[in-house]
């Protein structure tokens, strides 16, 4: 037999097509981060410096004050107040009443998932999370604003002797809480999932209860995935817009108490950027400030969560 | 046939271990009879019947997929982790038929505990895997839990190479160690019983030696059944030994005439290496 020679030219045809794979990939990636560089640019220029005439929120209201301030009325007259405050404990407040309404709930359906359910009951459990993750938000604040409060927790407080407000940030924390379930669901019964079957043997070789095998060797395996999916459904339920503006109301007053309104910074931002004051007066610029904030809270959350997650794959691989 | 193998130089045993043991004459710790064993409508094990000798070794060997892995899991009920996995038959342990559905698998395991191919420490402390089995069954006193972690690691000689450091991870440990391990831990969880499912097999010829030694020390308090894939080592280290084939038992019998002159040609062929 003959060797026929290698054509090379057929080669470098290939390698063209793969080039121009290789750049339409490269486009997509570009994509996202020219996005997310234009709006930390766009949030910058308004918040902290604007070029031409315009004043920047900085340029106006002392970073302090932003930060320090526990009143916030934005107004263009003298009488603004642009203290954050108020803001963030509604933002947390909310944030933390959908975690202690959540995290059992996730983490108790991703164990039952894994762990106990068979193959038939899992069929339809994963779609009717998935289909309460696709509820839309609105859809969440009026069933907080409608049902929740007046039918659940109003009679449940009076029958405590306490007063709940038609706006409070509780039944607003309990949706949201529930919006965010399906994503801790799904995501702690991925790393849940991952723990080796042979660890779960061998636990059960040893003589422990289905419970003991959860409890005490699956979940604690596969505990910093876990843990990143509580705070990344934190930094989800601390985004929450909508659920959160019907059922909490739109008042920003620095407050502990659940059983209160409560704006939080994204109710604030739609609230502001619907508002009808002038494009360039200041309540309306400091709604960049509040952005910025919330970028950098839910920008920190994620980091965490993403170098939990890393060094949780170092463990088994 | 008159024996015209050369079978094979057989070994000497570990310390501890009679090879020309007369299993007549013992008390059964398992005793197995008429075993049936489906995973769905496939029937891995047929009529198996078998009887383990207490404090003694009895080897498993046979080639791939013959059946010894399910075969070992069927005696603390492992198999129940199968879905659409049944059985038929009886199954003694100590007296009492394990294959009842009325038995408590989970004080089952604690009394036959078992030992995997794959060494498998929970990503936690050395001490608290040993002291896993304790705690979950409701032992909290630390001094207790400190005493008994330090006898089964010495049993499972471990404690020496690792007694300084008990509460490091024990993933940092080596493949050999990490098997030991994990026989303490299951020493800890004090059973009658221990199944090993090729418990070397992952081992440098070093620490497989040690786990070796090891067996026959055990065997003095503690009931084993090996599965191997390793003639010598099923040679050096077993009391009896069982030949299955295709989901059959084809004999069992002393591990010394099993190795010299079995009875069966299939088990000559395979011990010899002339099949696999
Ligand atoms: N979980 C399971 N589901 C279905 N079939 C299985 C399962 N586990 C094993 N089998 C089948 O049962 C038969 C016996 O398997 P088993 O693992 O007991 O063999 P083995 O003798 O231990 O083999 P090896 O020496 O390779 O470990 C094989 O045909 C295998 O394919
Ligand atoms: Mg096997």
């Amino acid at each position: 037999m003959s060797e026929t020679p290698v054509s090379w030219a057929t080669r470098r045809q290939h390698r063209r097509h793969e080039t121009l794979i290789q750049w339409a990939l490269f486009f997509c990636a570009a994509l996202s981060v020219l996005t997310t560089a234009a709006i930390i640019l766009v949030l910058l220029s308004n918040a902290v410096y604007a070029p031409g005439d315009k004043t920047a929120f900085f340029e106006k209201v002392s970073l302090w004050e932003f930060l320090t301030g526990t009143h916030w009325k934005p107004s263009d007259g003298p009488g603004g107040k642009y203290g954050i405050w108020p803001l963030l404990s509604g933002t947390f407040l909310v944030a933390i009443v959908a975690a202690a309404v959540s995290i059992p709930a996730g983490l108790g359906a991703a164990i039952y998932m894994s762990e106990y359910a068979n193959p038939k009951e899992r069929e339809w459990i994963k779609p009717v999370l998935e289909v309460l993750a696709g509820i839309p938000s609105v859809v969440f604040g009026f069933f907080a604003l409608k049902f929740i409060t007046p039918v659940v927790l109003k009679p449940l407080f009076q029958f405590l002797g306490a007063d709940i407000a038609v706006f409070n940030s509780l039944s607003a924390g309990i949706v949201v809480g529930i919006m965010v379930t399906p994503l801790i669901a799904s995501l702690s019964e991925d790393v849940i999932r991952s723990v080796p079957r042979s660890l779960r043997e061998a636990a059960y070789a040893l003589g422990s209860t289905r419970f003991d095998v959860s409890a005490k060797v699956v979940v604690p395996a596969a505990l910093s995935g876990i843990l990143a999916s509580f705070l990344l459904a934190f930094s989800r339920a601390i985004g929450e817009t909508m659920a959160v503006a019907i059922a909490a109301g739109g008042n920003p007053v620095f407050t502990l108490n659940p059983l209160r309104g409560a704006q939080t910074m994204t109710g604030f931002m739609v609230h502001a950027s619907t508002g009808d004051s002038a494009a360039d007066s200041i309540p309306r610029m400091s709604m960049y400030a509040v952005g910025i904030t919330l970028f950098v809270i839910t920008l920190i959350i994620n980091l965490i969560s993403g170098w939990i997650l890393r060094r949780y794959r170092e463990v088994y691989q | 046939m008159p024996a015209i193998t050369s079978a094979m130089s057989v070994p000497p045993s570990v310390p501890g271990v009679d090879r020309n043991l007369d299993t007549s004459r013992h008390a059964s710790a398992i005793d197995v009879r008429n075993m049936n064993f489906y995973y769905g409508e496939h029937q891995v094990l047929f009529d198996i019947s078998l009887m383990v000798p207490e404090r003694s070794v009895t080897a498993l060997i046979g080639p791939s997929g013959c059946g010894k892995s399910t075969f070992l899991r069927t005696l603390n009920r492992m198999n129940d982790l199968v879905e659409g996995s049944r059985s038929t038959g009886v199954c003694l342990v100590e007296g009492q038929n394990i294959m009842d559905p009325a038995v408590d698998v989970v004080l089952l395991r604690k009394h036959v505990g078992m030992v995997f191919q794959k060494s498998t420490p929970f990503p936690k402390s050395i001490f608290e895997n040993v002291a896993y089995g304790p705690r979950v069954s409701g032992e909290k006193n630390r001094a207790v839990l400190a005493d008994l972690v330090e006898s089964c690691l010495r049993k499972a000689a471990l404690w020496d190479e690792v007694k300084d450091r008990l509460n490091t991870s024990a993933m940092a440990l080596s493949g050999g160690q990490q098997q030991r391990l994990c026989i303490a831990r299951t020493l800890a969880t004090n059973p009658r019983i221990i199944l090993m499912d090729e418990p070397a097999s992952a081992l440098d010829p070093a620490s497989t030696d040690r786990i070796e030694n090891l067996i026959g020390e055990l065997c003095a308090n503690y009931t084993i059944v090996i599965v191997t894939h390793n003639m010598q080592q099923a040679s050096r280290v077993s009391h009896q030994t069982a030949f299955f084939f295709k989901g059959r038992l084809v004999e069992v019998g002393p591990t010394m005439k099993i190795f010299t002159s079995p009875s069966e040609k299939q088990t000559e062929d395979y011990i010899t290496g002339r099949f696999g």
